[in-house]
């Protein structure tokens, strides 16, 4: 099943997609179809309990060719950082490109969302915590790169700079998320193709290796890297970041306002 | 592992070598003060690195060497996950040694809440909240933002910093109108022994610089907690504790924020 959080007629709902369609699963719109145009997309993930902001990790370099392109050797242990949430966008939204930034880039990313509570998971064993799938983009704005605890928030952790969506894809429907193709366009340009089999750290290492220290809790994110191919993305520039059976997630490049 | 009662007493053979440890620390924490409850944030936490004086003078040298190249010109901020939130009183399961990391949390606010005509009817908490640096903030809070021992400063420190419980979180917070946060002193106790004070009048950013420099590229979220920064011993070194250890955290007009520290796998 792909499920969709969107808003529509003046409140937010949950959707699941059908025949090309969203279907409302509000009690008070049960069965109503919309087209995808219809609605505003939102991240396709449920809001997390009091008390407890969900966990957004990110990881840098999991991709070797990646790792050569900015010329860096592959790290040897998960390269990982940490966002607030704040940063996340629904799809067809707008990403803003502040002024005078002279290379944002996009990162097509598998995004994996948590669904039960895990705390020292074996590998073997990894797989029964996810909940499903769904594409992120983690743009970074390299002007702003420095070498303290890097890729620092202020490249990484801005306001609309993190697309997510459209759908969140059930573990269940995804039988080998580690072998998905992964292609980035601009503008209907093809920039960035590569695979999820390529990772250097595979996604049931990556959660053995966070729950190794660290509890994860149902709705929590990692964000798993991106392979090369990243390109500038100038205003109004249309990039499109697509998983094989997950989905083709869209974002328009805006202009600071008042700038 | 982080629900744990504060145990009444020391119970490993280290605690029983340590100095004679305070008369309060030997019992059960201290009584809160009259409203505190317990809490914990409910938005993100971001910490900030390097912002003590005293730290960043002792680093100055280094900073232009690889791997850094440059001193840092942005804030440099780090996130405490949801899984570090321990309350006060709660024990911390730790590996080894960690850096005890006596820091404020400024609680973001809404912006809406500081209007006069909004505050009619508020609770009293809506209608502290001051603008600093162009930032709502409703309160301040004790924090002890713990860490693994970690020479570098290139890397994000999730492995170090975002361990279950390494954000021990103090009582209600105090509204931001009440805290002189530029004569604010935080000392840190270990068994009962004094090992650290932090003068807050001594940040590289103060708070109104920092909110002000922060949210000029992130916008802080009502709940969303920044916290100030830990600071370093005049060596450079940082106050330790490890398993069996009762580390607290004094400030004038906050609660003492006290934990325990337990073995990994022997908490819970």
């Amino acid at each position: 099943m792909k499920r969709a959080r969107i808003a529509w007629a003046g409140a937010v709902h949950d959707a699941v997609e059908a025949g090309g369609q969203l279907e409302l699963l509000t009690p008070a719109y049960r069965g109503r179809r919309l087209g995808f145009d219809e609605v505003v997309w939102l991240p396709p993930l449920a809001p997390m309990p009091p008390h407890r902001p969900r966990t957004v990790l990110a990881l840098g370099l999991n991709y070797a060719d990646h790792a050569r392109e900015l010329a860096f050797k592959p790290p040897e242990e998960p390269l990982a950082f940490a966002k607030g949430e704040a940063s996340l966008i629904g799809h067809r939204a707008h990403t803003v490109r502040p002024a005078g930034v002279q290379n944002m880039h996009y990162e097509c990313e598998l995004a994996v969302v948590i669904g039960r509570e895990a705390k020292g998971v074996k590998r073997a064993d990894a797989y029964d915590f996810v909940a499903g799938y769904t594409v992120a983009n983690d743009f970074a704005i390299r002007d702003y790169l420095e070498n303290w605890y890097r890729p620092n928030l202020r490249v990484k952790n801005r306001d609309t700079c993190t697309p997510i969506g459209p759908w969140l894809v059930d573990a269940a429907d995804v039988p080998d998320p580690m072998a998905l193709k992964l292609q980035t366009t601009v503008d209907g340009k093809l920039t960035q193709s590569g695979s999820t089999a390529d990772m250097v750290f595979d996604l049931p290492t990556l959660i053995e290796y966070f729950s190794s220290f660290m509890t994860l809790y149902p709705g929590d994110l990692i964000l798993t890297g991106t392979p090369d191919g990243v390109v500038d993305c100038p205003v109004g520039a249309v990039v499109v970041c697509e998983i094989e059976g997950i989905g083709a997630l869209q974002t328009t490049m805006v202009a600071q306002a008042n700038s | 592992m982080r629900a744990g009662p504060l145990p009444s007493a020391p119970t490993d053979a280290r605690s029983a070598e340590a100095p004679p440890v305070s008369a309060a620390l030997m019992q059960e924490p201290p009584a809160p003060v009259a409203g505190a409850r317990r809490w914990l944030p409910r938005g993100t936490v971001y910490g900030t690195l390097l912002n003590f004086r005293g730290e960043f003078d002792l680093w100055a040298a280094k900073m232009a060497e690889p791997p850094y190249k440059a001193a840092p010109q942005a804030p440099v901020l780090y996130v405490k996950t949801a899984n570090t939130f321990a309350p006060g009183g709660a024990s911390i399961a730790v590996p080894g040694e960690v850096w005890v990391g006596p820091t404020l949390g400024l609680v973001i606010g809404n912006s809406e809440s500081n209007r006069a005509p909004a505050q009619a009817g508020r609770p009293q908490a809506a209608m502290d909240t001051i603008v600093i640096g162009g930032v709502p903030v409703a309160g301040c809070v004790l924090l002890n933002d713990l860490s693994l021992p970690h020479t570098s400063y290139y890397r994000p420190a999730i492995r170090f910093r975002n361990r279950d419980g390494f954000l021990a979180c103090g009582a209600q917070p105090v509204p931001a109108a009440a805290v002189d946060l530029a004569a604010l002193h935080i000392e840190a106790w270990v068994n009962g022994a004094l090992v650290q004070t932090v003068d807050l009048a001594t940040l590289v950013r103060d708070a109104a610089t920092l909110l002000a420099d922060v949210n000029a590229f992130m916008t802080l979220q009502p709940g969303d907690v920044l916290l100030l920064g830990t600071d370093c011993l005049p060596d450079g070194s940082r106050p330790l504790a490890r398993a069996g250890d009762a580390v607290e955290l004094r400030a004038p007009g906050f609660a003492p924020l006290v934990n325990r520290l337990v073995e990994e796998g022997a908490a819970s």
